[in-house]
């Protein structure tokens, strides 16, 4: 955010353009309401009354992203531009926001179709979008399009030279149980057989299949996320798409509750698994020869007051790549089959999560408080922690 | 046929070898420990309920706290998680300091770890010395912080103070003079017959146990791992500096030393170019909002500090203060491994063992 | 008993005058025990490395009589140096109880003292003098040698006064 206006100004003419909108919804819904007064034909009313404020944020929003357009030209060419935007698409979203909220409260004034007239309003802005960086985001569509082709290409060629080990047939159909054990016995054998390399083509082949669904699904899982960060595919998005392509092959469907890119995080690539079907999922990112995260890196739960969520990050030395992993509990009844029988290291860091949190881990040897006294009565961490304790 | 019985022995929490309030109770059958089992959470200080409250700058000085025999790279995890969210850029000049500053103070946490090993297995002239150089680290980062020992010197988007008149060059100085100092604690340590009696071989653990229980730094080195975070993610600018990746394979407390002690050979590498290379001038200080505000989501990072592998977890909703601030303490995660070692070890071996990991209780409870 | 100064030279009476003093036992033991104050090994935390510290070779705190002992049965002094949790509280106390009389507790940094930055958490004891009675503060966070040192010579001092005016200074 290198640019010659200070952030001071750029809220100035913000706050600017959304007084702007404001006072021209108020004056519009004034109208309106004389109309209204005057029993003038109410659906007409409604329509012109709705153009003219999908046209006035249309122009708003155009004028407010010409501005910043301006303000970072740069941004448009260089890769980073996600993540150098990520200011403007908060304003922006801010923005955003008070145009739905202005549309929101002519509706009410209207009192009339108000479903229909709420969801256009809501469009509108993204509507507005649309005209005038359409050729930017289609330049950068293509270049994400080819720099993930390019990757994918790595990928291929990597698995070719037999480095990421052998694809074994068998463990497609077997469950994870066979797949430990085929990785146990089979850890030296690393051989580059002619069938191995066709399977492995094959399978480059379906992920890049797979890689259009997979990226669709992203998009759909991420409603809150601005648009224009949806422009570029991450540079992990291809790593992403063959984890997802690999446990779908393996072990069926739905076991995932979702897959994304954490851009926030470097772009680790975050599984979301569902609760029956955590701890088959950790066996398997455990055990399969092309995944092979051994390296149990970080395992902590976190109360969002909705539900409690429980954040693993694996490394995988053999591939050289990370993965997160995380779990929704409820929040009520918190319950999770551990992870120390695949991770010894998962231990105290369970103990932890159940001192500090109340998550119950099944399975778990010692599963006793770690941090607090034995006698202590609750959950620190949790939210909603009243401390029982007088003091000493 | 000899009677035996077995016995408990507790040892700590206040034990001059635990290196702060560490317990260990121990069934011993003779002098063969039986069954090991630890008992942390004496300094349990609940950072991260505090933390909660509390404004991303206003955290910078708890995470001193935590380790604090290396604070500098535990302000470092902070802001570099807090930068991470906000996709921001460091000027130069903020992270030449910043890593000359954690380097130092990978070298002062490797010395004090060094001084009082040798004092736990019975050496008492090592502390003396590796005090003193380790006083004239902290007389350095004395002038650029302000503080001896929990420096509170990062900020989100640079550092708070830049470097003074001169001191630059007195890094430079150091550098010399600590090779030398080096080269005299070999001298005087390593090879030692009774030292080398003392450890090695104690406390041997394999490459896959090692990864198993999720050892980082020195610890998973030794066994032949060669991964250091600075070299294999780097971050900062440690991808500008040639340094190795001291790595060692027999596993055992005696690889651990020789880790350690080569890392500060390599540190002081680090430190050297970065000195050479320091920019003239240019802000220490990125422009940053008065109020720090990461956008909602969620991020992990990590980095290697002189005990292995630090990182830290925010949840933001993006407000001001964090939803939940956690961090991965790595003696938390290498002090697990400590039952195992000590399984069918002879008792006397306890403390070799157990300070050879390393640790700091106040990471370790967090 | 009558000391015969009759037949002694000026030179040896000048030398007496250098080496013999008259003071109460009570002072006498004050100047004995304020010199030889052995403190416990206590590192809490963070102040802890400043204890080393101020035991290393910079600081070097055996010049005023101090050594660190490792049990609480042969020290005098407690220095309080970090965070007291309520998980150590008890074992604070117990220590204390083990200490042999005479005895004393410093405070080392603003953890022992009040809680210091830790005050708003949920396992921290505000301050050690909740368990046992403090006879000397030290504040910062963590202090510095120095400080730690001047704290010693504050207690020394307090135990002299003590002994001299018969007072305490602290009614504990």
């Amino acid at each position: 955010m290198t640019d010659g206006k200070t952030p001071e100004e750029l809220a100035e003419e913000k706050r600017k353009a959304v007084e702007d909108a404001k006072r021209k919804a108020a004056e519009l819904r004034k109208e309106r309401e004389k109309r209204n007064a005057t029993e003038a034909n109410p659906e007409e009313d409604l329509d012109l009354a709705k153009k003219k404020a999908v046209a006035a944020a249309k122009a708003k929003a155009a004028a407010l992203r010409k501005k910043k357009e301006l303000e970072s030209s740069t941004a448009t060419e260089s890769p980073e531009e996600s993540e150098e935007s990520s200011g403007e698409e908060e304003d922006l979203d801010l923005a955003k926001k008070k145009a739905v909220a202005a549309a929101k409260a002519k509706a009410a004034a209207l009192r009339k179709k108000k479903e229909l007239e709420s969801s256009t309003a809501t469009e509108s802005p993204e509507e507005s979008e649309a005209p005038f960086g359409e050729k930017d985001v289609d330049l950068a569509k293509k270049k994400a399009v080819a720099a993930a082709k390019a990757k994918a290409a790595a990928l291929k060629k990597k698995k070719e030279s037999g480095e990421t080990g052998v694809y074994d047939d068998k463990a497609k159909a077997a469950a994870a149980a066979k797949a430990k054990a085929a990785a146990l016995t089979k850890k030296a054998e690393k051989e580059s057989g002619d069938d191995d390399k066709a399977k492995a083509i094959a399978i480059a082949k379906a992920k890049a299949k797979a890689k259009a669904a997979a990226a669709a699904k992203a998009k759909g899982a991420k409603p809150k996320e601005p648009v224009v960060e949806e422009e570029k595919p991450s540079h992990n998005q291809p790593v992403l798409d063959g984890y997802v392509q690999i446990i779908r092959e393996n072990l069926g469907e739905d076991l995932l509750e979702d897959a994304y890119i954490n851009r926030l995080a470097k772009h680790v690539p975050t599984l979301v698994a569902r609760k029956e079907t955590y701890f088959k999922l950790a066996q398997f990112l455990k055990y399969n020869e092309l995944l092979a995260f051994d390296y149990l890196s970080e395992t902590h739960g976190t109360d969002f007051e909705t539900h409690m969520e429980i954040y693993n990050h694996f490394y995988s030395y053999q591939n050289n790549q990370s993965v997160a992993l995380k779990v929704k509990l409820d929040r009520n009844e918190p319950v999770i089959d551990s992870l120390t029988s695949l991770w010894e290291g998962a231990n105290w860091p369970e103990r932890e999560g159940y001192d500090l949190l109340g998550i119950r881990f099944k399975g778990h040897p010692n599963l006793t408080r770690i941090m607090m006294p034995d006698d202590w009565v609750g959950h620190p961490l949790r939210k909603d922690y009243e401390p029982y304790d007088v003091e000493v | 046929m000899i009677r035996t019985e077995e016995m408990l022995l507790n040892v700590g929490p206040q034990h001059p070898s635990t290196h702060g309030v560490f317990r260990i109770v121990l069934k011993i059958d003779g002098e063969i420990i039986k069954e090991a089992t630890p008992v942390i959470g004496y300094l349990h200080r609940g950072t991260e309920k505090i933390a909660e409250n509390l404004q991303y700058t206003q955290i910078i000085p708890y995470t001193d706290r935590m380790d604090y025999l290396a604070a500098m790279t535990n302000n470092y995890i902070l802001c570099h998680a807090v930068e991470t969210m906000m996709a921001m850029e460091i000027p130069e000049r903020a992270d030449y300091l910043r890593v000359i500053v954690m380097e130092l103070g990978r070298i002062a946490s490797h010395l004090v770890w060094f001084g009082t090993y040798l004092l736990d297995i019975g050496a008492m002239s090592p502390f003396l010395y590796a005090f003193r150089e380790r006083e004239a680290i902290i007389n350095l980062l004395t002038e650029i912080s302000g503080g001896r020992l929990t420096f509170n010197y990062m900020r989100v988007g640079g550092v708070k103070w830049d470097a003074p008149d001169g001191w630059i060059d007195k890094v430079r100085e150091f550098v010399p003079y600590m090779r030398e100092q080096l080269a005299g604690y070999h001298d005087l340590v390593t090879g030692n017959e009774i030292f080398m009696a003392r450890i090695k071989g104690v406390g041997a653990y394999s490459k896959e146990d090692a990864l198993s229980y999720s050892l980082s730094g020195a610890n998973l080195r030794c066994t032949g791992v060669k991964w250091d975070l600075r070299k294999n993610e780097p971050y900062s600018i440690y991808d500008r500096f040639n340094f190795d990746v001291p790595v060692f394979h027999e596993g055992d407390a005696l690889a651990r030393y020789n880790c350690r002690m080569a890392e500060i050979e390599e540190a002081l590498k680090i430190v050297e170019q970065a000195v050479e290379q320091f920019p003239e001038e240019g802000p220490f200080m990125a422009k940053v909002p008065r109020i720090i505000k990461p956008p909602a989501g969620e991020t992990y990072v990590r980095i290697e500090s002189p005990r292995g592998e630090i990182g830290c977890y925010i949840a933001s909703k993006g407000k001001k203060e964090p939803y939940r601030l956690k961090f991965r303490r790595p003696s938390f995660y290498n002090l697990q491994i400590l039952p195992k070692l000590l399984e069918g070890e002879n008792i006397s071996n306890l403390i070799a063992i157990l300070g050879g990991i390393d640790i700091v209780l106040g990471e370790v409870d967090g | 008993m009558d000391l015969n100064l009759e037949n002694i030279t000026p030179e040896e009476y000048e030398e007496m005058k250098q080496n013999v003093f008259l003071a109460t036992l009570e002072n006498v033991k004050a100047w004995a025990r304020s010199n030889s104050l052995w403190p416990l090994t206590f590192g809490l935390a963070c102040c802890a490395i400043e204890m080393m510290g101020s035991g290393a070779s910079h600081y070097d705190l055996d010049r005023f009589g101090t050594f660190f002992r490792t049990s609480p049965r042969q020290s005098d002094v407690m220095i309080v140096s970090g965070t007291v949790t309520k998980k150590m509280a008890p074992v604070l106390k117990r220590l204390y109880d083990q200490m042999p009389e005479p005895k004393w507790v410093i405070a080392m940094g603003s953890c022992a003292t009040a809680g210091g930055p830790y005050i708003n958490s949920y396992a921290v004891v505000k301050g050690v003098d909740q368990i046992v009675p403090v006879d000397v503060y030290i504040p910062g966070c963590p202090p510095n040698p120095a400080a730690l040192i001047y704290g010693i010579n504050k207690l020394q001092e307090k135990i002299r006064y003590e002994a001299r005016t018969g007072k305490r200074v602290t009614n504990r």
